[in-house]
């Protein structure tokens, strides 16, 4: 059962990686990147419920899809890729490279690192979990963190009140 | 239950796409995105190693990466605003420059 759903959810996820990669639409694309972080968000381990499936965590996916949304209305693009291409020929060295990049995927899925027993029945998880160690022993990223955010936020507001 | 090692596959297939969009795509606003579903692949693999691992670790990294995609997000659209401003195209063959 679980398995079943877990394969119609990755089909989606791939299948809207793949509208994403090939609509030349930016807001099809951006609506295909929301479809595949919403599916991706279900086809998570039950283990994670508590935090990948948490509000706040959606709320971030969210508004990061709104962002999206938002810089393509403002700046109507679409006309970036009808004219020539002058690095067609570089662009298709790209499959040969993400084919490399999979077969390496590949062995390591092979390798010992992901054989032996499996997951133990009460993986800890949730929100309590996640936030004790959030609050002990990744205090110091934690506010780490929070001066990057800060960083972006003054960053984004310089950049926005730049005259042209 | 499913076996870590298909999350871990399905991750590793999410992000050879996001590669493959930076790399084939033109428009900066495309490879932003694709640059967050390669985020989110290595969320899933996070999640499904804290799983194997039986730590909530790997959850608390999940919160990490979505803090930093998501001020990378917002001063990347920042930065190509300003572009758009200033050159009226987004493409990305055209910004070989940093400053002009």
């Amino acid at each position: 059962m679980q398995l079943g759903a877990f394969v119609i959810l990755a089909v989606l996820v791939v299948g809207s990686a793949a509208g994403l990669i090939l609509k030349r639409n930016p807001i099809h694309g951006a609506l295909f990147l929301v479809l595949n972080l919403r599916e991706r968000r279900r086809a998570l381990p039950h283990a994670a419920r508590g935090v990948p499936r948490d509000r706040p965590g959606h709320r971030v996916r969210g508004a990061i899809a709104v962002l999206f949304v938002f810089a393509i209305m403002v700046l109507i693009p679409g006309k970036e890729e009808t004219g020539p291409d002058p690095l067609r020929g570089q662009r298709w060295l790209a499959v040969p490279v993400v084919g490399v990049f999979l077969l390496l995927s590949a062995l390591i899925l092979r390798s010992a690192a992901l054989k032996g027993p499996g997951p133990a029945a009460h993986v800890p998880g949730g929100i309590e979990a996640v936030g004790r160690l959030l609050f002990t022993d990744y205090l110091f990223p934690f506010e780490i963190t929070s001066f990057l955010l800060l960083a972006a936020i003054v960053g984004v507001l310089t950049l926005a009140k730049r005259k042209a | 239950m499913v076996p870590e090692s298909y999350y871990v596959a399905l991750s590793a297939v999410l992000f050879s796409m996001g590669v493959l969009g930076v790399l084939v795509r033109r428009n900066p606003l495309v490879i932003f995105m694709s640059i967050e579903m390669m985020l989110n692949a290595a969320n899933v693999a996070l999640v499904a190693f804290g799983q194997r691992y039986n730590t909530a670790e790997g959850q608390v990294l999940v919160f990490f990466v979505m803090c930093v995609a998501a001020a990378e997000v917002a001063v990347g659209l920042a930065i190509i605003v300003v572009i758009f401003r200033l050159r009226r195209r987004l493409s990305v063959d055209e910004l070989s420059l940093m400053r002009w």
